[in-house]
C-alpha cells in the first residue's frame, strides 16, 4: 500500500492496514507529535466499572444545537475572505484558455495602465519558488508531480492560473485581469474519459482477490453483468475558495484559508516558499462546506502568498464560482460488475472492476471496486482498477471518495441480481449478509448493526408492501417505484493532539488545530468535553482551525469525530489525575488514597465514584494547589486493532415517482437507517445524514459535469447549470440511527457520519427508478430523456 | 466587467435620447440578466441607463377589455396581480414556472422579454458565438447542445429562448408597446422576437433606440381551460427544456379556439397556426391532440444531444391540450404532472 501513499515525513500510527480508502490512511500523524508522551487509547468517558455516581453523559448522545449557529446567522462567523485588515491588496486570477500547450508571451501592459492596478504577477515575472515535486507535495498529495501555479509556461489544463492581477480593487483586478492578453501554443488534448478509455493503465490490484472469480461466475447459477457509468462531478461548496494573507511585518505570514487542514496548508506554503513555520499562520475558524475539495492546499492560496511576499502586503485572493472548476473533482468512473450467484440468492463469485480519471500529472485514485467484497460474501471475489489520464486537473476526493461511486454501481448490480433471481432485494441482501470482512484476512467486524438497519428502515418505509413487478405500482398518472440499497465507509481514526486548560472558575479552553467544515465539530468537542470534565457545556469553549494549535491531521474521511473525542477523553483524564493529585494535599483529604479510576469529575467537582458524597470542587482543589489552572496537551493514537474490520453501514429505502407519459421523476420518500456506533449529536448528525441524502438525489437525477471535448473546456461552470437539487426536488426524508455498541472500534465506539449519509443513496434511487419504469440507466445522471421509450 | 458610466433616465423621452446619444448604452431594470452577462464580459455597455424611476409599474384595463402592464411591473407583481391571476392565470401560471422568487421580485416584465439566451458558448466568451461575435461561428452545433433549439434553427445558431412568460404571451397574443425617437409603437409579440437566420446577434425587432414602455393583454383570457406546463430537468429553478402554454375556449367538449405555443424549442416562443388549425371546431381528445402535437413538431429536427426533445414537446404538448381541456392546469408549486 506504501506505493499509493504520498511520501510525506515519516508518519506514525498508520490507522488500519485493512483500510479500502487507500492512500487517505496515511494522512494520520503527520509532522512531529509535540506532547511527549503519546497515549494509545483514551479512557472511556463512562467507566462500567464505577458502583455510584457515574460521571455524567448528558451532552453526549444528547441532540445539542451548534455552539457556533447564532454566530453563523449573525454574520459574526467569519470566513475566509471576510478578515479585513487596512490597505488590503485584491487579486484576480487570469485563467488559460486552452487545455494543453504553452504559453508564448503573456501581454500585461494594458491591464498595467488601468488606474489601481499594481503589478500583474506571471510565470516570468514572480517571487522565487520552490523547483522541486518534493516541495510541493502537500500532505495528501497523490503520486506523481504536483501543479505548481505560475510556476512555468506549461498548460495542463483549461482554467489554469496563468496571471495574477494585483490591485487596490476587487474590481479593478477583475477588470484588468480581462486585459491580459495571453498567446499559447496550442497542442492536442482529451479530456473525454471514453476517448481514453484504451488507454487506461493497470493499478496495483486494490486488494488480494480471493478463490477464482471468473470460473466461479462462469458456473453460476444465475449470473448478472453490468457496465456503470459515473460522470465527473464537482463540490460546489457554498463558500469559495478563498485566502487573505496578511503581512504581519518581518516576513511573518497569517493565512485565512478556507480548507480542511491548516496544518497541512502552513506545512505546504513553508515548503514552497522556503519559510520558517514560526512566520506562517493558517487560521481558518469557519468552513463553508467543503466535501473533499478542501483537503488539499488549492492554487489560490499559493497565489495569494506569492503576491504577499511579492509586494509585502496583505492580500486577498478569491476564487469566483466559474474558477471554481478549475480544481478537483470527483474521477468519472466506467465501472463493469459481474456477480454470479446460486438459485438459492447466495453469492460466489464477484468481479468488480473500475476506470477511473486523473490528470496528466498526479494519480488520484481512491480504492472504488473493493467494497463489492467488503460487503457481501462471496467465496471468490476480483478487482481490477485502471486508471487513465485526462488534460485536466488532478481528481479528487469528493464525499464518500470510492464508496459513493463503487457502491452506487454494485448496489444496481445487486438490484439487476435480485430481478435475475425473482428474489426481493432486500431479502437478496440478507442472503449474501457478511458477518466477516473477507478481503482482509476475513476478520470480523469491531461491530455491524447492518441487519437491524435493515430491518427498522424497511419497516418505517413499508417495504412489505412493496409489488416486485415492475411498473406494477401507480398513483394516477405517476408510475410509483420502490428501490433500496446499502451503504458502507470505514471507520477510519488518525492520531490528534488536544490541547485543555482548566480554570479554576470552572471554564475549559479545548484546543485542536482540526477543521469545522460545517459538520458540528465545535459542538461535538464541547459536548465530549462538557462531559469528560463534568462541566456545563457553556463552561467550554472550542478552539481550532489554527495552525499553532495542537497537531490535527487534515478533516476528511470522516475521522475526525471519533480521533477528536477520544482525544479530549484523553487529555481530559490527564486534567482529572492532575486535579487527584493536587487534592491529596488537602488535609484529611478523601482522596488520600483514590487512584485515578476511582474519581471523577462531576458537576465542577472531583468526585469519588466509589462514594458521591466524598467530593471537592475543582476550585477547592486549585486553591490547595496554589494554581488557577490546569494545563494538559495529550496525544491519542489508535492502535491497529487488525483483528477487525472497521465499519460503518446504513440501508436506503428509496420512492420515486414517474408520469408515465413525460418521465418526469419525483423523489418522493426516503429512509436512511444508519449504524454508525456512538451518535455524538443527534441533531447535527441527522442533518448531516438528510445532507447525505440530499447530494444522493442529486447525483442520481442531476450532477454531471459537460466538458466540450473539442475546446476541453467545462461548459457548465456555474450553479445554474450544474445542477443540483433544489428544495422542490427534496421531499420526505427520515433518519434512523440503529443503536450499536462497539467498544472495539475506540473507547467512546464513535464511526463518523460524513460520509455514510451518501454512500449508496443514488443506487437506492436509480433501483426505485428501474421499479417504477422497468426501464434500467445503468448511466448517471437519470435525466428523464434516458427514460424516454 | 468593465467599466461603464451610469445615468438615471428622468422619462421616456430622456430614457430614448440618451440612448441615441451612446450607440454603446444599455438600459437598465431589474439587471437580472444583463449583470451576468456583464460579468462574463458578454456585454460591454459603455453606459447604464437607469430607467427604474420611469413611471411604468402600473397595471391597469383597457378601454378595449383588454390589461396593460407597465414595463417595469416587477414579475412577481405581474404574476400574483388579482386582474391576472383572474383574467389571464397562464400568465401567472407561466411568470411563478421561471426562476425563482428573489429573481421575480426583481425582473421587470419589459426585461423578461429581452432575456438573452443560456447557450453555454454564449456566456463563455473563450468559445465562437455568431451570437456574441458574428461570424464566428457557432459551438453549439457540433458541441453540447441537449438543452438547444429544434425548431426555427439556422447553421448560425441553434439558441433558445429562456422566458417562460412570453410562452404564454405568445399563445395570448399579447402587444408589446414600445417608444422611440419617433414616438411610440405596437408590435405584435409573434413579431417581438426574431429566428436566428443568418443575424443570430439580433434577438428581437426592438430597434436598439427603442424602449419598451408595456405590454397590453387582450381581452380574450382562456382563463377557464388553460395551463402552462414546463418540463426540465429538476423541478425548479431550471430553464425549460420544452414548455408548453396552452388556452382553450371550449364549447362542451368541442375546442372553438385553441391557443399553443411552445417554449425552450427555439430561439423565440414558438407558435403555429396550422397546429392550432388542427385543434379548432375539433372534439378534445387524445386523437386530435396528437394531430395538433405532431403538426406543431412536424419541421423539428434535432442535434446530437437534443433529439430526445422533439418526442418531450409531442408528448407534452398532448400533455398540456388534456389539462387545459379538463380544467387541471398544470400547478406551480406541485411538481406532481396534472
Amino acid at each position: 500500500m506504501a506505493q499509493f501513499t504520498a511520501p510525506c515525513p515519516p508518519r506514525e500510527g498508520d490507522i488500519s492496514r485493512r483500510s479500502v480508502l487507500q492512500g487517505a490512511v496515511a494522512l494520520g500523524a503527520l509532522g512531529p507529535v509535540r506532547a511527549a508522551d503519546v497515549v494509545p487509547h483514551a479512557a472511556i468517558a463512562v467507566d462500567h466499572k464505577s458502583q455510584v455516581s457515574k460521571p455524567m453523559t448528558s451532552y453526549i448522545g444528547t441532540a445539542t444545537s451548534r455552539i457556533d449557529g447564532h454566530a453563523k446567522v449573525t454574520g459574526g462567523a467569519k470566513y475566509a475572505a471576510e478578515f479585513n485588515v487596512p490597505g488590503l491588496v485584491h487579486a484576480f486570477v487570469v485563467a488559460s484558455t486552452i487545455a494543453k500547450g504553452r504559453i508564448l508571451r503573456i501581454d500585461a501592459s494594458e491591464a498595467l495602465r488601468v488606474e489601481g492596478v499594481i503589478d500583474v504577477l506571471t510565470h516570468e515575472k514572480r517571487p522565487r519558488m520552490a523547483d522541486t515535486d518534493q516541495a510541493y507535495k502537500d500532505d495528501v498529495a497523490p503520486e506523481g508531480t504536483p501543479f505548481r501555479p505560475l510556476y512555468d509556461g506549461r498548460i495542463l489544463f483549461n482554467g489554469q492560473p496563468v496571471a495574477l492581477v494585483l490591485a487596490e480593487r476587487w474590481e479593478i483586478a477583475r477588470l484588468a485581469a480581462s486585459l491580459v492578453h495571453v498567446e499559447y501554443e496550442q497542442e492536442a488534448h482529451v479530456t473525454d474519459p471514453y476517448r481514453q478509455r484504451e488507454a487506461a493503465f493497470v493499478l496495483p490490484e486494490p486488494a488480494k482477490s480471493r478463490g477464482n472469480a471468473a470460473e466461479a461466475f462462469a458456473a453460476a447459477d444465475v449470473r448478472h453483468q453490468g457496465e456503470y457509468h459515473v460522470p465527473i462531478e464537482h463540490h460546489n461548496p457554498m463558500e469559495p475558495f478563498a485566502s487573505t494573507v496578511t503581512w504581519d511585518g518581518g516576513g511573518k505570514l497569517t493565512v485565512y484559508d478556507k480548507t480542511q487542514g491548516v496544518q497541512n496548508v502552513q506545512r505546504y506554503v513553508c515548503s514552497i516558499f522556503d519559510m520558517n513555520p514560526d512566520d506562517v499562520r493558517v487560521v481558518s475558524p469557519f468552513v463553508g462546506g467543503a466535501f473533499g475539495s478542501g483537503l488539499r492546499p488549492q492554487y489560490q492560496v499559493v497565489l495569494a502568498v506569492l503576491a504577499a511576499r511579492a509586494l509585502e502586503r496583505s492580500v486577498r485572493l478569491v476564487l469566483t464560482r466559474q474558477q471554481m472548476y478549475s480544481l478537483g473533482y470527483r474521477p468519472a468512473m466506467i465501472q463493469r460488475i459481474e456477480l454470479g450467484a446460486t438459485t438459492g440468492g447466495t453469492l460466489n463469485a464477484i468481479t468488480h472492476d473500475a476506470i477511473t480519471v486523473t490528470s496528466q500529472y498526479e494519480d488520484f485514485y481512491r480504492n472504488e471496486t473493493t467494497w463489492s467484497g467488503l460487503l457481501y460474501k462471496s467465496a471468490n471475489a476480483q478487482y481490477t482498477h485502471k486508471l487513465t489520464r485526462l488534460d485536466l486537473p488532478t481528481s479528487c476526493d469528493m464525499r464518500g471518495p470510492s464508496a459513493t461511486t463503487g457502491v452506487y454501481a454494485l448496489e444496481s448490480a445487486m438490484d439487476e441480481l435480485a430481478v435475475a433471481l425473482s428474489l426481493d432485494p432486500l431479502e437478496l441482501r440478507l442472503r449474501c449478509y457478511s458477518d466477516r470482512d473477507q478481503n482482509n484476512g476475513d476478520v470480523p467486524f469491531s461491530s455491524k448493526n447492518l441487519r437491524e438497519c435493515y430491518r427498522q428502515g424497511a419497516e418505517m418505509f413499508g417495504w412489505e408492501k412493496r409489488n416486485r413487478e415492475p411498473r406494477s405500482m401507480r398513483d394516477g398518472s405517476e408510475l410509483v417505484g420502490w428501490g433500496m440499497a446499502t451503504g458502507v465507509w470505514e471507520a477510519l481514526q488518525v492520531p490528534i493532539t488536544v490541547r485543555i486548560k482548566l480554570t479554576a472558575n470552572g471554564h475549559a479552553e479545548v484546543a485542536c488545530a482540526t477543521s469545522d467544515i460545517g459538520t458540528g465539530t465545535y459542538t461535538i468537542m464541547a459536548q465530549v468535553a462538557a462531559d469528560a470534565l463534568g462541566l456545563p457545556l457553556d463552561n467550554i469553549s472550542i478552539k481550532l482551525g489554527d495552525s499553532t494549535l495542537p497537531q490535527s491531521p487534515v478533516e476528511g474521511g470522516s475521522w475526525i469525530a471519533a480521533s477528536v473525542s477520544n482525544g479530549i477523553v484523553t487529555t481530559s483524564n490527564a486534567i482529572r489525575e492532575e486535579l487527584l493529585r493536587l487534592a491529596k494535599r488537602v488535609p484529611d483529604s478523601p482522596f488520600a488514597n483514590a487512584t485515578s479510576d476511582e474519581v471523577a469529575l462531576a458537576d465542577g467537582r472531583l468526585v469519588s465514584r466509589l462514594d458521591a458524597s466524598r467530593a471537592i470542587s475543582i476550585a477547592d482543589v486549585m486553591r490547595v494547589g496554589a494554581v488557577d489552572r490546569i494545563e494538559q496537551e495529550k496525544s491519542t493514537s489508535f492502535a491497529n486493532d487488525g483483528k477487525h474490520a472497521h465499519n460503518a453501514h446504513s440501508a436506503l429505502f428509496a420512492e420515486v415517482k414517474v408520469d408515465e407519459q413525460l418521465s418526469v421523476i419525483r423523489v418522493t420518500r426516503i429512509v436512511s437507517a444508519v449504524a454508525a456506533g456512538r451518535i455524538l449529536n443527534p441533531k447535527t448528525a441527522h442533518s448531516q445524514v438528510m445532507g447525505g441524502v440530499v447530494w444522493g438525489i442529486g447525483m442520481a437525477l442531476h450532477e454531471e459535469t459537460l466538458i466540450d471535448h473539442k475546446f476541453g473546456r467545462i461548459m457548465n461552470a456555474n450553479i445554474a447549470e450544474y445542477h443540483v437539487p433544489v428544495n422542490a426536488d427534496v421531499h420526505d426524508i427520515k433518519v434512523i440511527f440503529v443503536e450499536e455498541q462497539d467498544h472495539i472500534v475506540n473507547p467512546l465506539g464513535i464511526k463518523g457520519l460524513g460520509e455514510i449519509g451518501l454512500v449508496g443513496v443514488a443506487a437506492a434511487i436509480a433501483n426505485a427508478i428501474y421499479h417504477a419504469t422497468g426501464k434500467r440507466v445503468r448511466d448517471l445522471p437519470i435525466t428523464l430523456d434516458k427514460l424516454q421509450r | 466587467m468593465i467599466n461603464f458610466h451610469y445615468s438615471r433616465a428622468s422619462d421616456v423621452a430622456d430614457a430614448v435620447q440618451q440612448i441615441r446619444a451612446d450607440p454603446a448604452a444599455k438600459f437598465i431594470a431589474g439587471g437580472t440578466n444583463l449583470l451576468d452577462l456583464m460579468k462574463e464580459d458578454v456585454e460591454r455597455p459603455s453606459l447604464l441607463i437607469d430607467i427604474t424611476r420611469l413611471p411604468l409599474k402600473t397595471v391597469g384595463e383597457t378601454a378595449g377589455g383588454g390589461v396593460r402592464i407597465g414595463a417595469l411591473v416587477p414579475n412577481s407583481d405581474f404574476s400574483y396581480h388579482p386582474l391576472i391571476e383572474q383574467r389571464y392565470p397562464v400568465v401567472s401560471s407561466a411568470i411563478r414556472a421561471g426562476a425563482s422568487q428573489q429573481l421575480r421580485n426583481m425582473a421587470s416584465t419589459g426585461g423578461n422579454l429581452l432575456q438573452r439566451t443560456r447557450c453555454a458558448y454564449f456566456y463563455d466568451t473563450v468559445t465562437p458565438c455568431n451570437k456574441r461575435t458574428p461570424g464566428s461561428g457557432c459551438s453549439a452545433i457540433n458541441g453540447i447542445n441537449r438543452g438547444h433549439a429544434i425548431l426555427g434553427t439556422s447553421e448560425a445558431c441553434i439558441a433558445t429562448h429562456p422566458s417562460d412568460m412570453c410562452v404564454a404571451l405568445l399563445a395570448l397574443e399579447a402587444t408589446v408597446h414600445v417608444a422611440g425617437p419617433k414616438g411610440e409603437r405596437a408590435i405584435a409579440i409573434a413579431d417581438f422576437h426574431r429566428l436566428p437566420g443568418d443575424t443570430p446577434q439580433r434577438d428581437t425587432n426592438l430597434d436598439r433606440d427603442e424602449i419598451i414602455i408595456a405590454i397590453e393583454l387582450p381581452a380574450q383570457g382562456f382563463a377557464k381551460n388553460y395551463t402552462y406546463l414546463k418540463i426540465r430537468d429538476r423541478l425548479s429553478y431550471a430553464f425549460a427544456l420544452v414548455s408548453v402554454a396552452v388556452g382553450l375556449e371550449m364549447d362542451g367538449g368541442t375546442i372553438r379556439q385553441a391557443r399553443l405555443a411552445l417554449g425552450g424549442v427555439a430561439h423565440k416562443p414558438w407558435r403555429d397556426f396550422a397546429a392550432e388549425a388542427a385543434l379548432n371546431g375539433q372534439v378534445a381528445s387524445p386523437e386530435t391532440f396528437r394531430r395538433a402535437a405532431d403538426v406543431l413538431l412536424r419541421d423539428a429536427k434535432g442535434f446530437a444531444h437534443n433529439t430526445f426533445k422533439i418526442e418531450l414537446a409531442r408528448q407534452a404538448a398532448m400533455r398540456a391540450l388534456t389539462q387545459a381541456a379538463n380544467g387541471t392546469p398544470q400547478s406551480q408549486s406541485n411538481k406532481k404532472i396534472a
